[in-house]
């Protein structure tokens, strides 16, 4: 069974065309890796999945556990069971993470106030992160790797069906690298599905996909095993050509 | 039966909690051109002394004369000689909620007032129309000094401490709204807080404009003497109606040597109110006025908090918050007057303008010379949640005094689609996401608010973007 089926999709963004029948099949409990060069569509990928509005489906659909999503609201979508980690979490002034981390749990869990905030504090001591970060304001003055790890820690309180990580490694330093993939590698373990998105690699030194995507100008244009990605490191992108022709 | 807070809360608005208008009888009513005669009727009414009938009709004479404030918009739209003037309801006041009649208790207690008043007040006035039908103040309170009557009762009991300060902070011909009020002031409280008495909860009073085409004009006046402390929280509500209703209400605050003064505005009133405040502080040396002004409801709203620094060392923080949600206009602000050394002021305004609302800030800072090393910070934030709404700032610093530090920021911030699908990828829908951002954006200024008020205004905004408040 597939967690994940997107077919044919095609996306615009105002009047350019991003994406150009894109087709993925995520199974479940997999580890999927999308890498390509800037430009090529991949955040457009994982925001079009969570159901950002800029993004404008033209053809196609997304089919997540049997059902159509391709018209869902992103609430809708997140309470179903999908979960994106952001490539560039926004600030929200005046909103307090602890009250903001119930918050959530309440709207995708059900879960209580007493219930979460013992979920919460359970999770921060279990991943290593500063109590201190959950007296803060939402993702405001926070450096690279905290809003990262705010993600996570986010991820890994909700436990998602399928997790989007949109270049989770991004503006992190090697220490954060760590903490991030290990919450990765926890998800994966407890059955979460993953679909992550890369520019560099450099976090697949700690996990171990099963398969491994390559995205250009729109297309996925290969898709193997690990062996994908150190060709990229080798040869860089441009490599793929020869591998595809 | 009383309500519970909580029920209220969900109702939607405060508005539709009284719901329509209830009967009830009136016992006097004035109305008509606003002459002599009226006022000296009203005047006979209250059983004045004769020196506040004259200071009612020297501000008459005022108001005549006066011009319309060129910057006023709305205000043609009120025809100030149809308007009931005063309105007496049927009832003396009482202090217990038991003694008032039914039909005016039950509108107290959609608001769960005396549940609140129970629970943390030290002390409360209620205003409904132009008379105080409740006032009550815990015992411990009365026996260290404290006075708090109604305004027309202090007149009568304390003329010679009333006298001394009534009128003379916020003078009748300052402008033509302010005369008018001289003139019919009618509710309202007194309160006098002795030398070195600190008040732990606050006393809060709570206005209600029963009736359509009325006007309200209560008079506040609030002296708190050397070294003492005392925070007083004022609400105001009504009920829809077809007609306008205007409001036009002083507060007047006397904050001599050492004391602190909290004054807290909580003003929800229906939407066809227009609201019309003149408030003012006179601070004393080292003494501290801090203004909370919070407008959420009516169709149109002129308020700007004033301090006077007027001792050496007196200190000021005015919080302005304004919410237009719909077609409606807010023009907030706060002025500042420093007139000694050292005095320091903190002016944050925070606007929200969505469905087409309107925000104007206009602010005054003014330094006069010899206000040697005064500081002063003024910081306006505009918050626009859409194409339709929108913000002004007018901003106005004036020093003649050149060791005077001013420092003004101004930011205005739209509501980005990247926060609210941020939001929503999070499972919290559009209206939630905007309550929530909105209440971010004012935090700052909640974290000064006693528990029980936080946790109302957050309702009542929630409200305000949830689909069946506000405007929908």
């Amino acid at each position: 069974m597939y967690m994940l089926i997107i077919e044919n999709l095609k996306v615009k963004v105002e009047d350019k065309d991003i994406l150009k029948r894109v087709n993925l099949k995520v199974g479940d409990g997999e580890l999927h890796v999308i890498m390509g060069p800037n430009g090529s569509g991949k955040s457009t990928l994982a925001l079009t999945i969570a159901g950002h509005p800029k993004y404008n489906i033209v053809e196609g659909r997304m089919i997540f556990e049997g059902e159509d999503i391709t018209s869902l609201k992103p609430e809708e979508r997140a309470k179903r069971g999908i979960f994106i980690s952001f490539q560039h979490p926004v600030e929200i002034e005046g909103v307090k993470i602890l009250l903001f981390l119930q918050r959530v749990l309440k709207n995708l869990k059900g879960i209580d106030e007493v219930k979460a905030y013992e979920l919460i504090f359970g999770a921060i001591k279990e991943l290593g992160i500063d109590e201190s970060m959950l007296q803060r304001q939402l993702n405001v003055g926070f450096s690279g790797g905290e809003r990262k790890k705010l993600e996570m820690l986010q991820a890994y309180l909700v436990k998602p069906k399928l997790l989007i990580l949109d270049e989770p490694d991004s503006g992190v330093d090697v220490d954060s690298l760590k903490v991030i993939a290990g919450i990765i590698n926890r998800l994966h373990k407890k059955g979460t599905s993953i679909l992550l998105i890369t520019h560099y690699g450099r976090i697949l030194e700690y996990l171990k996909p099963q398969v491994v995507h390559v995205i250009k100008e729109g297309k996925l244009v290969a898709s193997g095993g690990i062996e994908l990605v150190n060709l990229i490191e080798e040869r860089g992108f441009s490599a793929l050509e020869e591998v595809v022709s | 039966m009383t309500t519970k807070l909580e029920d209220i809360l969900k109702a939607g608005s405060l508005e539709e909690i009284l719901g329509t208008a209830l009967p009830y009888p009136k016992e006097i009513e004035l109305k008509g051109k606003i002459t002599k005669d009226v006022v000296k009727e009203l005047s006979k009414i209250k059983n004045e002394p004769e020196w506040m009938l004259r200071h009612r009709l020297k501000s008459l004479e005022l108001f005549e004369k006066l011009p319309m404030p060129r910057w006023i918009v709305g205000i043609e739209e009120l025809d100030l000689e149809n308007l009931v003037l005063y309105s007496k309801p049927e009832v003396g006041e009482v202090r217990g909620w038991d003694d008032l009649p039914e039909s005016i208790r039950r509108i107290y207690e959609r608001l769960s007032i005396p549940e609140i008043e129970k629970k943390f007040l030290s002390g409360l006035t209620a205003v409904f129309d132009s008379e105080s039908v409740y006032s009550n103040l815990k015992r411990e309170f009365e026996e260290k000094g404290i006075i708090m009557l109604p305004m027309e009762e202090a007149v009568r009991k304390y003329p010679d401490l009333v006298k001394k300060y009534f009128g003379k902070i916020f003078p009748a011909g300052e402008h033509k709204f302010s005369a008018l009020h001289h003139a019919l002031w009618s509710g309202g409280v007194f309160v006098y807080v002795p030398k070195n008495v600190k008040i732990t909860f606050p006393i809060e009073a709570f206005f209600v404009i029963g009736s359509a085409m009325e006007g309200q004009f209560e008079h506040t006046l609030l002296v708190a003497d050397e070294n003492s402390y005392i925070h007083f929280i004022e609400g105001c509500s009504a009920p829809m109606y077809k007609g306008f209703s205007f409001h036009d209400g002083m507060v007047e605050i006397y904050a001599h040597k050492n004391a602190i003064v909290k004054f807290t505005t909580i003003q929800n009133w229906s939407r066809n109110v227009i609201n019309f405040n003149n408030k003012r502080a006179i601070v004393e040396e080292n003494a501290y006025v801090e203004w909370i002004e919070g407008s959420i409801g009516s169709k149109i709203t002129y308020t700007y908090p004033s301090s006077v620094l007027k001792g050496e060392g007196a200190r000021t923080t005015q919080y302005v918050v304004s919410l237009s949600n719909g077609p409606y206009l807010k023009d907030t602000g706060a002025k500042t007057f420093h007139l000694a050394p050292n005095t320091s002021s903190k002016i944050v305004s925070k606007s929200i303008s969505a469905n087409g609302g309107i925000n104007i800030y206009r602010g005054l800072v003014r330094v006069i010379k010899g206000a040697k090393n005064s500081t002063s910070t003024v910081s306006c934030d505009s918050l626009i949640l859409d194409e339709k709404s929108k913000a002004y700032t007018y901003p106005h610093n004036q020093s003649d005094e050149p060791s005077a530090n001013l420092i003004h920021e101004a930011t205005t911030g739209k509501l980005s689609q990247d926060k609210l699908f941020y939001l929503s990828s999070r499972g919290i829908r559009e209206e939630e996401a905007k309550s929530l951002i909105v209440l971010g954006f004012i935090s700052e200024i909640l974290e000064g608010l006693p528990f029980e008020y936080v946790e109302v205004l957050k309702r009542v905004i929630e409200l305000e973007f949830s689909e069946v408040g506000g405007v929908g």
